[in-house]
């Protein structure tokens, strides 16, 4: 876990410098930054606000995913809303419902927008603000409010005008418990669905606005400019936030290689991977792998692969590798093609294993179920990730 | 009269045959079929791997009594998903599927669902079309035909059953108990995506095609274990496109939302067990869905009284569980009996595309080019407002539903009334429970011909007026 904390505190401070923190600490708003391309997609940075209207504390926040405030009536369609708006990198508004540290559920506009690298038009950051709604107009989802409003007697009457009319008004009274039967079994009159007003909503945009003009500026200093919106088209090679996001819930060591770039390099590399080899990810991933391989590889394990590779095969080798210290192990290497939703081959994957190592899981996949499980997992994203229009262009 | 229609039947294990020789088969009574299937010729000493899930309040467990539990950032890949798609990964390179799934192209129709078509050539490739009687939901288990102990071992990734300690175990490779048949997770030879499989609840049992309260329940602790919004199970009844009459569900892994989660919904009541059951707005087909519950029994227990209502009165329809088991599609439908009075159009005829869950849920499987590239979201809604249930026939039928699910609730006592205000409360004794209601609905009195007919029952009484207000409701704002 402290590798990971490490992990995001660097990734930020690289690209906005340390000194962005004071100056988003200086916003009044309630707001969270996520990193897509960190396993997981946690939260990054956390508002003094959104601390105080969650009641968490930033340790307990920081390199945690979003969904941790979600709840039983955290309404499921609006988490798919938002699922799918990270998934396409597209900036979206949803009344949410979201638990605090104590339990206690609350409405809120969720607004989400996106940060862009200005020079690779790649989607660096999501930042959230939750602006709490706290206007009276709430609205029970059939339609019907039994509250202050006239709507509720005037159904009652027609009702029990055309049904029996020696009813008395005691049991209207205890109609109206009956129909109360909807509130949640915590006891809390919570209502089902809740609207933002046009002031709150104005609050969330200046928010975003307020925020990323900060994040803007202090990328300036850095040299790894941003911004709100996608100056240039991704280029070649190109992994999107959402693949990365699938990707990232892999834990096996693998690698995607691009056979369509010249020298078909490898365009990603798992967490697990570079804590195998050594290395960092900026020195390897748009490199070919054969850096891994050394002195005393077997020249015709590699000409093995490299035919594989060439008939579209998948094939499983075990060949001797290198780690960026010189030290060597052998790895159990299994390649497989992996298609788009063309039905053409997109990437190859490779998934090593130290030989070795512990041969099982703690609850008993083998070697090889692991890898295959990992090739399944890839194929799965990269054909779905594709199926649709991709990334949107704004 | 028996209504049916043709249509070419999915192959779904290699050890399917045509009609025909299946009979001739049977009739041969050859023993020892000279193979791995599952039935007592070869079962005995057969090993599988064996998934034991942890039977526990799902819903509960996720957020604790008192607010979150500390749990991992983002959970990795569940340990079930692993193991479906490592086990289903291996049957690939071991070529036991007919063709690749992943070869096919596919794509998402531009249009405000986003329906995704298909273009899947070899899925019905060279098979004859065979008789369907699509009348009877209903029907009982013919041992002659196609079922799942005919299946070849290597078919079988894994046995699924409850966990004995309250803990998830794996056995590699475990004995298959036959006195207490497994239930288990077999591969879809001829796939429509990746990782699609059978889930067979105990499949020596040879149970016909009908859903009950056990095996509705194995299905939703699937899709929980698999802890995937992407990984969904459907259930397809006879008269909706079912194939094979022996018990099975289905599942594979889409990572897009399917057009039907998208459709907005209105919420009709809340049960007494807390499942929330709502209808679809803005679609083509017609249905209802369920969420919520105090926990994943009760919501499997309200939807499965709904599906058993359907059953008995011989209504067609398809169950898609989604969203890891927290959001249920009903759908009834009614596509087969107008194909058999020949009320469909022969130009939805030609596309040979089945209504089944999936097709309903907005996955288009085309198998001509010309289909999948005109494919266009009027078309898709085109077919599937021909396959929804009209609007008086989906009203009539929510009404037995909604009297199912009040029976249903009432006899399960349980939870509390929110009219004692307390959340968990065990379940009072009867008297206490009539009494307070009796106060809470003195209207309502049972054989009044100007109210519903209403029994004494406390829960069927709350649900049954909170649905009529629904219905008087919606009237009122047209």
């Amino acid at each position: 876990m402290d590798s990971q904390l490490g992990l995001i505190e660097q990734s930020f401070n690289n690209r906005y410098t340390l000194w962005v923190h004071e100056a988003l600490d200086e916003l009044p708003d309630s707001f969270t930054i996520t990193d897509p391309s960190i396993s997981g997609h946690p939260i990054v940075f956390a508002s003094r606000g959104f601390l105080k209207m969650s009641g968490f504390s930033r340790a307990e926040i920081i390199g945690r995913n979003g969904r941790m405030f979600q709840g039983p009536r955290t309404n499921r369609r609006t988490i798919m809303e938002i699922r799918e708006a990270i998934r396409e990198e597209r900036p979206i508004e949803v009344n949410l419902l979201n638990y605090k540290k104590d339990g206690t559920p609350f409405w809120m506009l969720f607004k989400m927008s996106l940060v862009f690298g200005k020079e690779d038009g790649r989607a660096t950051h999501f930042v959230a603000v939750q602006v709490p709604i706290v206007s009276r107009k709430h609205m029970r989802n059939s339609g019907m409010s039994y509250s202050e409003d006239g709507g509720g007697s005037r159904l009652r009457e027609i009702v029990f005008g055309s049904c029996r009319r020696e009813v008395c008004s005691d049991s209207l009274l205890d109609l109206d418990r009956v129909l109360a039967l909807d509130s949640d079994d915590t006891g809390l009159e919570i209502e089902d669905s809740c609207e933002a007003s046009d002031l709150e909503k104005r609050k969330a945009a200046t928010a975003i606005d307020n925020i990323l003009s900060v994040l803007t500026h202090y990328s300036q200093l850095t040299g790894r400019l941003v911004c709100g919106k996608r100056c240039s088209l991704p280029g070649m090679g190109f992994i999107s936030s959402s693949l990365y996001i699938s990707l990232g819930r892999i834990k096996q060591s693998f690698v995607l290689i691009d056979p369509h770039l010249p020298d078909m390099p490898m365009v990603y590399a798992s967490d697990a991977f570079l804590k195998l080899t050594g290395y960092d990810r900026n020195e390897v991933v748009g490199q070919n792998c054969r850096f891994l391989n050394g002195v005393d590889t077997d020249t015709t394990v590699l000409y093995q692969i490299k035919e594989s590779i060439q008939t579209e095969q998948a094939c499983t080798v075990r060949i001797l590798n290198y780690r960026k210290d010189k030290s060597s192990f052998w790895n159990l290497l299994h390649i497989s093609p992996i298609r788009n939703a063309s039905g053409k081959i997109a990437y190859f994957a490779a998934v090593h294993t130290e030989e070795g190592c512990r041969n099982q899981d703690r609850h008993g996949l083998s070697l090889e179920m692991r890898q295959l499980s990992a090739i399944g997992a890839i194929k799965v994203a990269v054909r779905s990730l594709s199926m649709g229009a991709g990334p949107s262009k704004s | 009269m028996m209504l049916r229609i043709k249509r070419v039947p999915t192959v779904v294990s290699n050890y399917q045959k045509e009609e025909t020789e299946e009979a001739a088969a049977a009739a041969r009574r050859v023993s020892g079929c000279g193979r791995n299937c599952l039935n007592k010729c070869c079962i005995q000493g057969a090993k599988l791997p064996l998934y034991a899930f942890k039977r526990v309040n799902k819903f509960k467990t996720e957020m604790g009594v008192h607010g979150h539990e500390v749990r991992e950032p983002e959970p990795p890949v569940a340990f079930l998903d692993s193991l479906v798609l490592g086990e289903w990964e291996d049957r690939v390179q071991r070529g036991l599927f007919r063709y690749d799934v992943t070869a096919c192209e596919t794509r998402v129709i531009p249009g405000q669902y986003g329906f995704i078509a298909q273009l899947n050539e070899g899925r019905h490739l060279k098979k004859r079309p065979t008789e369907f009687r699509v009348d009877k939901v209903l029907q009982p288990f013919d041992g002659n035909k196609f079922n799942f102990t005919k299946v070849g071992q290597e078919e079988v990734l894994f046995q699924f059953e409850a966990s004995e300690d309250g803990e998830v175990q794996f056995h590699p490779s475990a004995p298959i108990d036959v006195e207490n048949s497994p239930s288990v997770v077999a591969i879809n030879v001829s796939p429509i995506e990746y990782g699609h499989v059978l889930l067979i609840p105990r499949v020596l049992e040879c149970l016909p095609q009908r859903i009950d309260r056990d095996s509705f329940l194995l299905a939703l602790y699937m899709a929980a274990e698999a802890g995937n919004p992407y990984f969904r199970l459907g259930y397809n009844s006879l008269g909706a496109f079912a194939t094979i009459n022996h018990l099975h569900f289905q599942a594979y892994y889409m990572a897009l939302p399917f057009p039907i989660e998208k459709a907005p919904t209105k919420k009709i009541i809340s049960t007494g067990s807390g499942v929330k059951i709502s209808e679809l707005l803005n679609y083509p087909v017609r249905g209802l869905v369920f969420e919520g519950g105090n926990s994943l029994e009760d919501l499997s227990n309200t939807v499965s009284d709904a599906c058993i209502c359907l059953q008995e009165n011989n209504i067609p329809y398809n169950v898609l569980i989604a969203d890891c088991g927290k959001r249920i599609f009903l759908l009834p439908q009614c596509y087969a009996e107008k194909q058999a009075l020949g009320e469909v159009s022969s130009e939805l005829l030609d596309t040979q595309v089945n209504p089944a869950v999936w097709e309903i849920s907005g996955h288009m499987v085309l198998k001509r080019k010309k289909d999948y590239e005109e494919a266009s979201e009027e078309n898709a809604w085109r077919l599937l407002a021909e396959v929804s249930l009209s609007e008086e026939r989906y009203q009539e039928v929510n009404a037995l539903i909604f009297e199912a699910i009040a029976r249903g609730d009432d006899a399960n006592g349980g939870v509390a009334e929110s009219v004692i205000g307390e959340a968990d409360a065990k379940p009072k004794s009867g008297g206490e429970v009539d009494a307070i209601n009796k106060n809470s609905c003195p209207a309502m009195v049972s054989g009044t011909p100007e109210c519903l007919v209403l029994h004494s029952g406390s829960r069927y009484c709350g649900l049954m007026i909170r649905y009529c207000f629904y219905k008087l409701a919606s009237a009122m704002t047209y």
